[in-house]
């Protein structure tokens, strides 16, 4: 498999990064050369054989639908870039 | 004597107890230390010396009143910028959370201010714990002590690094892939990783959630005890917490190791056929020896799917990353690129990310997203967990035969700063022998085990069964006492190549 | 027109209605000011967890185990990737790979015929934040966080309905199944019920689907219906004239009445689904699943069934009854208190409605209980009151509660069954009014029934009928 600088480009649109045309040629060149070195992985046989996804093998991990005191507005939005009426402001999203 | 900074925990908390000390004299020698090596070392971000003097005060108060303090009361700690402090900035070493103050404690934070530790600042560190070397800090390098020209090792870097030449006497980090051990041992201190859950991750900035785990970086293997012994704990605010009960972790510290099985790893001695550095390869093999003497049934071992650890690694770090880091848009909190004229929401998300991460972060979020992506998840992020089950696999394996493990915490000594910056494989393979610790949720340590003939401290690691910190914890301890590695401290400074520098030197 | 089988799938988003959200401490009461009920979990801010709130779970299971679903063990959550500034984290916590529920069904009435529509799979979600898009800033839009992390249940059916009836019928049916199970508002003005459809044409003998058309914004029935009903025209009218039909989303306009593309810039949706690690896996044993089986109550369609068929009452009345939970519940209990299931009903299905549209009042405002109109009921049948005076307890048991044969004394309305009493009144009435009894030997009818009303009249209302009239009979011969 191997990356074209146009894969490159969709990737990043997809995580929402901007690359310049010379951040595209390096990272096309730099995934590439990862991907190459982790396709030994492939070589080894995996079928049957559990995905781990957790550290630690637990379940059922439940809260009690009980309240806790919600932040004050002001913690809430003392950090926002951009605020309006006790909101956080966006560019316009067009629905 | 030594001064005040370039004690244990342990020693200082003997002090404060008979009233030799008090947590402002303390808290001052510490401020004086950070006053005449920062310059050079660059270990913190962030300074809270008057939240600190208000602490430490607050501490010899309780204590003249005669109140029954706990043990690390009044002992200066340093706090990778990983850990959220309520109304205290925490950036993650990243551009994209300049700023960013949040209204909450993170659980170990809480933990240590009811120890009575005194936070002294925030640390440096690759942005969002990415990278081996503390050179992907979006605010500076941090150099290593030992030698101003060589990394600290990473992503604790700042908490190694402060922890060596004693500018804090403690200091919290977090490990993904290696982020405590390996600084630890690139700074010559102890470094515990315990198993994942034992604490808890609330309020620790997140970089791999299957994987991330915090630990305390300490001056010797005591002051690691009796770190653990604060921050271990069930959280019902972390889901992945571990209920059962924190034991009391000092009792482990005993000086023998009559009956204990120690394997050496084959694959940390060795990763896909290329040895460690000959230098480390013979100080661990010099330990395994110690232990042997020490009481210990010594053998070798081999966990053949470790060979796969550093792809496994970074595909499923990457792609939880990837989804970790979303959330950095600039709509609730932290950086947000200025909007120009008709702004479109996808252009800020854009502008923003583009601005706000720096390369590293940027390539790992590719990666990861890529590695989700449709068409490619089960050729690589679920390939991966399934070898992640093969690792954890051997590991169980390997604890049928022996009750640790051992073997280099890192193939090198600390490098020299830049000289793995433009080749990113040949930075991830710094962390061959941590990554398989946190793939398999194990409790893994290091500490030091010998010096290279150019003065830099080689790290040991440890690696115990899941939840078997107290098995680390009594190899470590009686290791410790047969060596003076943790007794030399790097901690003078003096000028060398006409730059002033903090060198090296064996304590009396 | 009947060329073409449209087949239609069902995604539904019910907000349940714990008191807090799913993976956090906040509340989760609408209405509230923006950003007062949220907390760093809810603000996606760095470095907190979610930790699964246990009665979001109760919840969906029931409603899994109500609509007959396998349970999947274990059942885990998920992390749905994709930037809208509705999502906090920039993914949503949902469930896609190992639902909660999978394989269910539930049964509707389409014209008085059941049907059976598949369910795909139900799971639990997060909801997402509110955007508001002020008149005076038309270059922003305000994000209000209150509903982001409110419970979701989301239950996909198969596409088995055939014609928009048939997808009015599910719709109701599981609005119905959500309050009987009492997991959910359902509120639509608000939002707590949403809606996604697909649809797809196929020629009548076909076999296989034909190409999948999915609709959004369909936040009311009615616009469910409008747009399956405009999409099935669009599609046969498309494939009458030959076109090839794509596989696309498109979103309802309420107004016009249609159909129309997405406009989104976005290329093909890639949510890069992967494990949620931060919270564990789910493992239902089957102790719980009995547990919430046993507690499971009776479902409408279920009930409206048992009524006509076991209780004899009427398709209508049975379609009343149980079209209203709370109306539903009181005649399950006044008949579990004893009293004939058809005059409860007769209770329920009139002066019961009337007086609550008379006073314009949802059914659980008022204060009537079961074992009150049981009682009164009772009283009825003993001959203890007549129907004009029972009616007058029962406003006072609907207004207050209480006991009805407590309301009975305090307003003097026990029925006057002594022949003494009432004898005595009955000849008084005959002695003032002659005329009407000579008018009665003529032989009219007419006349004993005004010489009852002077009797009534007197006794307010109070004399036993009956008995009233036997005595007049007796008195002036004929009997």
């Amino acid at each position: 498999m191997r990356l074209t600088p146009e894969q490159v480009e969709h990737v990043a649109l997809l995580a929402r990064l901007r690359l310049s045309e010379e951040e595209r040629e390096r990272f096309t060149t730099q995934l590439n050369s990862i991907l190459e070195h982790f396709e030994q992985l492939q070589q080894l046989d995996t079928s049957g054989v559990p995905p781990m996804s957790h550290a630690v093998a637990m379940s059922n991990v439940f809260r009690e639908d009980d309240p806790a005191d919600p932040l004050t507005p002001e913690d809430a939005l003392q950090n926002a870039p951009d605020r309006a009426r006790d909101c956080f402001r966006v560019p316009r999203v067009i629905e | 004597m030594s001064a005040l900074n370039d004690l244990t925990a342990h020693e200082l908390s003997e002090l404060l107890g008979k009233r030799e000390a008090s947590a402002r004299e303390v808290l001052e020698a510490t401020c004086a230390r950070i006053d005449e090596v920062e310059d050079n070392l660059a270990a913190y971000l962030l300074l809270t010396r008057e939240e600190a003097e208000r602490q430490a005060s607050a501490v010899d108060e309780r204590r003249a009143r005669g109140e029954d303090l706990p043990a690390l009361a009044g002992v200066p700690l340093a706090l990778k910028d990983i850990f959220c402090t309520k109304g205290i900035e925490t950036t993650c070493g990243s551009r994209i959370l300049k700023g960013f103050v949040p209204p909450y404690d993170a659980d170990v934070v809480e933990r240590c201010r009811e120890n009575g530790l005194v936070l002294v600042g925030k640390t440096n560190m690759d942005e969002f714990a990415m990278g081996s070397s503390t050179e992907n800090s979006a605010f500076g390098v941090t150099h290593n002590p030992w030698d101003l020209e060589r990394v600290p090792g990473g992503s604790s870097g700042g908490s190694a690094a402060a922890a060596a030449a004693s500018s804090t006497i403690v200091a919290l980090g977090t490990d993904t892939g290696g982020s405590i051990r390996q600084p630890a041992s690139f700074c010559g201190v102890v470094g515990l990783k315990p198993t994942y859950g034992r604490i808890s991750r609330y309020g620790v900035v997140a970089f791999a959630s299957s994987l991330d785990q915090v630990g305390a970086i300490t001056k010797d293997v005591r002051d690691c005890a009796l770190m653990l012994n604060v921050l271990a704990g069930h959280d019902p605010r972390d889901s992945t917490s571990i209920a059962a009960p924190a034991p009391d972790y000092t009792r482990a510290l005993v000086s023998e190791l009559a009956g204990m099985r120690v394997g050496l790893v084959k694959e940390f001695m060795e990763y896909q056929g290329v040895g460690v550095d000959r230098e480390v390869g013979a100080a661990v093999r010099g330990a395994v020896e110690r232990f042997h003497e020490l009481g210990a049934e010594c053998g070798e071992v081999s966990l053949p799917h470790l060979n796969y650890s550093i792809p496994v690694y970074y595909l499923i770090a990457p792609a939880e990353a990837s989804s970790n880091l979303a959330r950095y848009d600039g709509v609730q909190y932290g950086y947000r690129t200025p909007e120009e004229g008709a702004a479109d929401i996808i252009e800020m998300y854009r502008k923003t990310r583009d601005d706000g991460f720096g390369p590293e972060v940027k390539r790992r979020i590719m990666l990861g997203t890529y590695a989700l992506s449709a068409g490619y998840y089960d050729a690589y992020y679920l390939k991966a967990s399934q070898v992640r089950g093969l690792i954890r696999r051997d590991f169980d394996r390997a604890f049928e035969q022996y009750d640790i493990l051992v073997g280099p915490t890192s193939p090198t000594v600390a490098f020299r700063l830049g000289e793995k910056t433009e080749d990113p494989i040949a930075m991830y393979l710094s962390d061959v022998c941590t990554i398989p610790v946190n793939m398999g949720g194990l409790p893994g340590m290091s500490l030091p085990c010998g010096f290279s003939p150019d003065g830099m401290p080689i790290g040991l690691q440890l690696v115990g069964r899941s939840l078997g910190e107290e098995a680390l914890l009594r190899a470590a301890y009686a290791f410790e006492q047969t060596t003076d590695f943790h007794r030399r401290r790097a901690h003078s400074v003096r000028e060398r190549n006409g730059r002033r520098c903090v060198v090296a030197r064996a304590s009396a | 027109m009947a060329k073409y089988r449209p087949n239609i799938g069902l995604e539904v988003h019910a907000e349940l209605n714990t008191r807090t959200k799913v993976f956090c401490g906040c509340p989760t009461a609408v209405g509230a000011q923006p950003n007062t009920q949220v907390c760093p979990v809810c603000l996606g801010f760095p470095g907190v967890l979610p930790v699964l709130n246990r009665r979001v779970v109760e919840f969906a299971l029931r409603a899994a185990l109500a609509m007959n679903c396998e349970i999947v063990r274990p059942s885990i959550f998920e992390r749905k990737g994709y930037y809208y500034p509705d999502l906090p984290k920039n993914f949503q916590i949902s469930q896609k790979r190992a639902p909660l529920g999978r394989k269910g069904h539930l049964e509707v009435t389409v014209n008085g015929e059941t049907k059976r529509v598949g369910i795909y799979d139900v799971h639990i979600e997060e909801d997402a934040a509110k955007l508001l898009h002020p008149e005076d800033d038309r270059g922003h839009s305000l994000v209000d966080f209150n509903r982001s992390g409110v419970p979701l249940l989301e239950i996909v059916s198969d596409p088995d309905m055939n014609s928009a009836a048939e997808a009015e019928a599910y719709m109701n049916a599981v609005r119905d199944m959500l309050l009987y199970l009492g997991i959910s508002e359902c509120r639509m003005e608000q939002g707590q019920l949403r809606f996604e459809a697909s649809v797809s044409l196929r020629p009548e003998g076909e076999s296989e689907l034909g190409t999948r058309v999915e609709i959004k914004n369909l936040n009311s029935f009615r616009a469910v219906i409008g747009a399956v009903g405009y999409e099935i025209w669009r599609q046969s009218q498309a494939l009458d004239s030959g076109e090839e039909l794509v596989q696309e989303t498109r979103l309802w306009d309420d107004e016009r009445g249609a159909t129309e593309p997405m406009r989104t810039k976005e290329t093909a949706m890639d949510y890069r689904y992967f494990p949620e690690p931060d919270l564990t896996p789910l493992e239902v044993d089957d102790e719980w699943i009995g547990r919430i089986r046993a507690e499971l109550p009776e479902l409408a369609e279920a009930r409206r069934r048992r009524l006509t068929e076991q209780h004899g009452l009427s398709d209508y009345d049975a379609g009343i009854l149980t079209g209203d939970k709370v109306l539903a519940d009181l005649f399950k209990a006044t008949a579990a208190e004893g009293a004939p299931a058809k005059a409860a009903a007769n209770w329920l299905t009139g002066e019961f409605l009337r007086l609550l549209k008379e006073g314009g009042l949802a059914a659980e405002q008022t204060r009537l209980e079961p074992k009150g109109l049981a009682e009164l009921i009772g009283l009825v049948e003993k001959g203890a009151i007549n129907a004009p005076a029972a009616k007058q307890v029962f406003g006072k048991l609907f207004e207050r509660g209480g006991s009805p044969s407590e309301i009975v004394k305090e307003l003097g309305l026990a029925q006057i069954s002594d022949e003494g009493e009432i004898a005595g009144v009955v000849d008084g009435v005959i002695e003032e009014h002659p005329d009407a009894v000579e008018n009665f030997h003529k032989g009219k009818e007419q006349a004993l029934k005004f010489l009852v009303g002077q009797v009534m009249r007197k006794t307010r209302g109070r004399a036993n009928p009956q008995l009233v009239n036997e005595l007049l009979r007796k008195r002036i011969g004929g009997g």
